[in-house]
């Protein structure tokens, strides 16, 4: 069992470097809690992956400390951290059978042979691979393979969480469910620390109690999956998280309305007062299901011209232009669809406001 | 669908078969007519049946070749298949010295193979070769070092030549399997606490399987039909204490000009070759499955 803490990490894959741009990671200052699970979430490219390699031990990060229950293990290697790590595509000894692609991390750390057995067979129950033990690894399918790489984590007792490298890409949808309920099951279990990397949102906001969403190197925001929605702290949360994403426009503002190419959309005092002091571009944000939509002028309403609709059975996409912008709007069935001209109300509780990315506060 | 009237069409496949015909039926069909006459002169001979057959296969000359052979192949297998794999351990990763490796391995590969026979008559000669010299300097050795005075240097001495010639191909061949093994393994093998050893038993020897496969076919064949390098370097000898197959073949059929035997003795050959082929060509298929799963 184990808190991870993250001290002021910074990564770089080049040996000197320079500017901020030859960074892979460049701050990264968060606690992971004992017990959590939680799930590292940004396109291909952010960082995912170096951050949790280095958490793991795989990497030694440029700056930084990273600690174990207070205990500093940056230096350590990855088999001297009570860690286990599962990968993009299962990893196998296919040489062996299944019994003994769990009892490997055990023999190697010495372990009597009677425990081993004891605890490889206590982990083939939970991951319900008893009827494969004498089989040989290497033609099981895919889910299968990938639980046993599962397995030869949680075989040893001393593991405090594990890490996760986007564990179910090789998998079939139908067996994804699955596995990721397995996989929940065993953390409700368990209750060990697990750290789950994927660029799939949904897999994200299912599997994690805690979501990381990370952007070229940073972590723009950590909260649970229905913060992450209600109150994205940056443009890119609001865009990745959801579908359809956030619509931003960028505004100016008078007094306490925002200023979109001369349509006018009335603000929160409180969101106003924060933008005239807020530096930078700034944007109004706001979700399609929060946007009102009438064929009628309505009070505060911004025209806009519907260009199309999107039928996605118990809800419709319909896109708007906003002079030169698309706005996307979520109806629940039986609303109805206004044809051309159509005025699109902003609640203002609903509307946030973003100064250069970032939330006004 | 009916089947055209026209039967013309087999005239397109005529260019095919004559080219295969003088490329390898009317070769295959001359020698199989050596085989079976006795040939005293041109157009004097006359017809033997198995004979010749009978004859070689009864030939302690052959028997001895062809044990001197299997010894030599078997040689060849042991000491470069662990070589080779050791070199491609060893190899960077990474970096210019990958790129100076290969080139450094490859430079042997790329020798007229005549010319490498050359080069290691002149290389172990014990006036003014560096090995040579080299070794008899040391003054460890009763018989002093020259590849012709003893059956065992001259072996030496060959088994040198081919392990620097081909080894270089078993190392390439399994520096290109261990660098096709996703880093991702090694990582799990961190994590799980592995040794050196069960990393290398247990993942990158399996992973290498295909190519090693392949090296071990191609490293049998080539040295089963090996000519030219020690037919520069010893041509057979001392007395015939390197004289392998291919060798022992030319003597028969162009040096005492015996096509009779010849001919008998090359289609021997032929099946030796050919059913080893086939226990590779079996054995590859079977590792492409395995890999699959």
């Amino acid at each position: 069992m184990a808190r991870i803490e993250l001290n002021e990490i910074a990564h770089s894959y080049l040996r000197n470097p320079g500017g901020e741009s030859d960074y892979a990671l460049k701050r990264i200052h968060n606690v992971w809690d004992d017990g959590g699970g939680y799930a590292l979430l940004g396109p291909s490219g952010c960082g995912k992956t170096t951050l949790l390699n280095i958490i793991s031990g795989l990497l030694t990060p440029t700056r930084g400390r990273v600690l174990y229950n207070g205990t500093d293990v940056t230096m350590l290697p990855p088999e001297k951290r009570n860690i286990a790590q599962v990968f993009q595509f299962p990893v196998l000894y296919d040489t062996m059978t299944v019994f003994n692609n769990l009892a490997f991390p055990l023999r190697n750390r010495g372990i009597p042979e009677d425990e081993v057995k004891k605890r490889a067979l206590e982990v083939a129950e939970i991951l319900d691979l008893t009827p494969f033990l004498n089989q040989r690894a290497a033609g099981l399918a895919a889910d299968a393979k990938q639980k046993i790489s599962l397995g030869r984590g949680l075989v040893r007792s001393d593991v405090a969480a594990i890490l996760f490298d986007e564990p179910l890409t090789v998998i079939d949808p139908h067996l994804k469910w699955q596995l990721r309920r397995k996989l929940k099951e065993i953390h409700e279990q368990l209750r060990l620390t697990l750290i789950y990397v994927t660029h799939d949102q949904v897999e994200a906001l299912t599997f994690a109690d805690q979501v990381a969403v990370m952007l070229e190197g940073e972590i723009v925001q950590i909260g649970t999956p229905q913060d992450l929605y209600e109150n994205p702290e940056h443009t890119f949360v609001g865009y990745f998280i959801g579908s359809p994403g956030m619509n931003f426009l960028t505004c100016t503002l008078d007094g306490n309305v925002a200023l979109v190419d001369g349509a006018r959309i009335p603000l929160d005092k409180k969101t106003a007062a924060l933008g005239r002091k807020a530096r930078g571009k700034l944007e109004v944000g706001i979700r399609p299901m929060y946007l009102e939509l009438s064929s009628k002028p309505i009070k505060n309403g911004v025209p806009a011209h519907v260009k199309a609709v999107e039928d996605q059975g118990s809800y419709k996409i319909v896109a708007l232009t906003l002079s030169d912008k698309t706005v996307r709007v979520k109806l629940l069935e039986g609303k109805p669809v206004p044809e051309g001209k159509a005025w699109l109300g902003f609640p203002p509780q609903s509307t946030r406001l973003f100064a250069d990315g970032r939330l006004v506060k | 669908m009916d089947k055209w009237g026209n039967n013309k069409a087999w005239f397109l496949v005529l260019p095919v078969i004559v080219i295969v015909a003088f490329s390898a039926i009317i070769p295959l069909m001359t020698v199989i007519n050596y085989s079976v006459q006795d040939i005293w002169g041109p157009g004097q001979s006359i017809f033997v049946g198995t004979e010749w057959f009978k004859e070689v296969l009864n030939s302690y000359r052959l028997h001895d070749a062809l044990w001197r052979q299997f010894l030599f192949s078997g040689l060849v297998l042991l000491i470069e298949m662990p070589l080779g794999i050791l070199i491609a351990l060893a190899m960077p990763k990474r970096g210019w010295g990958v790129s100076a490796c290969l080139v450094t391995l490859a430079l042997p590969l790329l020798i007229p193979w005549n010319t490498i026979g050359t080069i290691w008559i002149i290389f172990t000669r014990p006036d003014i070769g560096l090995l040579g010299v080299g070794i008899n300097s040391l003054d460890l050795l009763e018989v002093p070092f020259d590849h012709t005075a003893k059956p065992l240097y001259a072996w030496i001495t060959v088994m040198l030549m081919e392990v620097w010639h081909w080894t270089p191909l078993v190392a390439l061949l399994a520096y290109a399997g261990l660098r096709a093994i996703p880093d991702a393994y090694y990582q799990a093998a961190k994590i799980d606490g592995a040794s050196a050893w069960s990393t290398f038993s247990y993942i990158q020897l399996p992973k290498m399987r295909g190519v090693l496969t392949i090296a071990v076919l191609l490293r049998f064949m080539d040295s089963f039909l090996i000519y030219a390098e020690p037919f520069v370097l010893t041509g057979g000898g001392p007395g015939n204490s390197t004289t392998f197959l291919s060798i022992y073949l030319v003597k028969i059929a162009l040096l005492q000009f015996d096509l009779g035997p010849g001919g008998a003795f090359s289609l021997i050959y032929f099946v030796i070759v050919l059913f080893f082929s086939y226990i590779f060509y079996q054995a590859l298929q079977r590792v492409g499955k395995g890999a699959k799963g």
